[in-house]
């Protein structure tokens, strides 16, 4: 069902973990859907210097947030607001129709994130 | 180390001594055994006996078997040729809410145009019927009570004889999905009141493609496949030869061992399980433990994690399992059986099914045990629900 770049993220994922004290934390899906992914970053000077997931789901799930977090590390927030699930997608060399969804938390995570930093230094 | 199956309830390997007894109808005996010539006659005669091999397997006449493509077709045929049979009674069904999709999807379809009315009895936490809610369920215009005799996922063994009984006094038809069981239950048709049977060769070591469809004499059922004449004239289509050998064949030599092995098989269950419960916390055993269940079925949910990542990690350790059933497998659906049995649905994502089978050995258990504890432990760490029940999280 998944190719071998999938099976590979999934295998061996990147980044896992959750960074203390955070700058930025993006929490998306629940556990009754099978997917809660929650990406953290770290940022400084508006520039993502790290990034960590950790994530409850399948396999799409957690090779998806392993390719979200290493995208984002080295990107300005701007940049990294412009990820779409589509950039995941391609990076996983494709993925079965029915976990494109899975992609699209990644996003998601990503967005929420970078708000979450937004947010916390407006106030 | 080889790769380990333990997915017996999904298919089984064909047995050697099986293979051996079908091979000679490929190339040697090969006519078609409704054929009037020597050639036929000689593939019929073999048919025959095959026929009358299934038959004393579950007590039944050799008349009273039909060969299929299998269990999907056996349940498909049953429950449309009942409906078609009895349609001057009524056209209500009574089933269970754990039934495989090939009975849970055929009925939903006909109930949705409007050609039967369902009802879906639930089950308990252990994932048996309520006998009570059976007989409150029966209608004037109920025609089929149709119960699994063992779940696919969770292995549970319902109470097939009292079923049969309920479903005598009522004069309804009683029909059991008996595709687990075969191999693994002692069914006795005539005892236990079965009018209808479906069960699939690949189940227990016997080929793919091949199920049977056992119809007590005197019920009123519609053909299937319309065409020839094959099967007096109830299922079209030129029998298959070697297939109804090997399941002939098969089911002879589950029946003679049923007890060895399942004795065999239920110790390297029950060790499985002992072994999973001791060294591996926040897991939750799905199904009943009395000896109601399938000797070689065992079902965990493993909390904080979903159940593919854990199918697909220990299919990289070279260990076959399933989560769910088979056939739900790449859907997103947590497993309906399990939220029949009341989990909640998170743990209802997070199961996995280990079904072992003859060939396996305790030391396959051990490797598999070694694995999952560790791999329990990596996608926990992952998990952000874990570390949220170990309160180390903060921004819950």
């Amino acid at each position: 069902m998944y190719n071998e770049r999938v099976m590979k993220e999934f295998a061996e994922p990147k980044n896992v973990g959750f960074i203390e004290n955070a700058d930025g934390v993006g929490k998306v899906g629940n556990a009754s859907c099978g997917d809660i992914m929650e990406i953290s970053l770290k940022i400084d000077n508006d520039i993502i210097t790290d990034a960590k997931f950790r994530t409850f789901g399948c396999a799409a799930a957690i090779a998806s947030s392993s390719v979200a977090t290493q995208m984002v590390i080295g990107k300005t927030l701007d940049e990294a607001l412009n990820i779409k699930n589509k950039d995941v997608v391609e990076t996983l060399q494709g993925l079965p129709p029915q976990k494109i969804h899975c992609s699209v938390l990644a996003e998601e995570a990503i967005k929420k994130a970078v708000e979450d930093y937004r947010d916390k230094k407006n106030n | 180390m080889n790769r380990i199956y333990f997915d017996h309830s999904a298919t089984t390997p064909t047995s050697e001594e099986v293979v051996k007894e079908m091979l000679p109808f490929f190339t040697d005996i090969y006519g078609n055994g409704s054929s009037q010539h020597s050639h036929g006659r000689e593939a019929g005669k073999y048919i025959d006996i095959a026929r009358r091999q299934v038959a004393d397997a579950i007590g039944a006449k050799p008349g009273e078997i039909y060969f299929t493509s299998g269990g999907t077709e056996s349940d498909n045929w049953a429950i449309r040729g009942v409906l078609s049979g009895y349609k001057a009674k009524g056209k209500h069904i009574i089933t269970t809410c754990i039934e495989h999709p090939a009975m849970i999807k055929t009925l939903e379809s006909l109930q949705k145009n409007g050609l039967a009315e369902v009802t879906f009895l639930g089950v308990d936490s252990e994932g048996f019927i309520c006998l009570e809610e059976l007989k409150n369920a029966i209608r004037p215009d109920t025609i089929l009570i149709s119960v699994m005799t063992a779940n696919n996922e969770i292995g549970t063994i319902q109470d097939i004889k009292e079923i049969g009984a309920i479903a005598k006094a009522n004069n309804i038809i009683f029909h059991t999905d008996a595709v687990q069981a075969i191999g693994n239950v002692k069914i006795d048709v005539k005892e236990m009141n079965i009018d209808l049977l479906s069960m699939s060769a690949h189940k227990f070591y016997g080929p793919k493609g091949i199920g049977v469809l056992y119809r007590r004499n005197g019920i009123k059922l519609s053909s299937y496949m319309t065409g020839g004449e094959q099967e007096r004239n109830m299922r079209a289509g030129t029998l298959n030869t070697p297939a109804i050998v090997g399941m002939g064949k098969a089911i002879e030599i589950a029946t003679r061992d049923i007890d060895k092995n399942n004795k065999y098989v239920s110790e390297l269950r029950d060790y499985f399980v002992a072994q999973v419960e001791s060294k591996i916390d926040n897991v939750y055993y799905n199904g009943t433990k009395s000896n109601k269940r399938l000797a070689s079925n065992a079902n965990f949910s493993f909390e904080f994690i979903e159940g593919e990542s854990l199918l697909l990690r220990l299919d990289l350790a070279g260990i076959s399992v399933s989560s769910g059933s088979a056939c739900s497998s790449g859907s997103l659906e947590p497993s309906y059986v399990l939220l029949a049995t009341g989990r909640a649905i998170e743990l209802a994502h997070g199961s996995l099914r280990f079904s072992f089978g003859k060939n396996n050995t305790k030391q396959e258990i051990d490797y598999c045990v070694q694995n999952l504890v560790k791999i329990v432990q990596d996608l926990r760490e992952l998990s952000p629900l874990f570390l949220i029940k170990k309160g180390e999280n903060k921004y819950v």
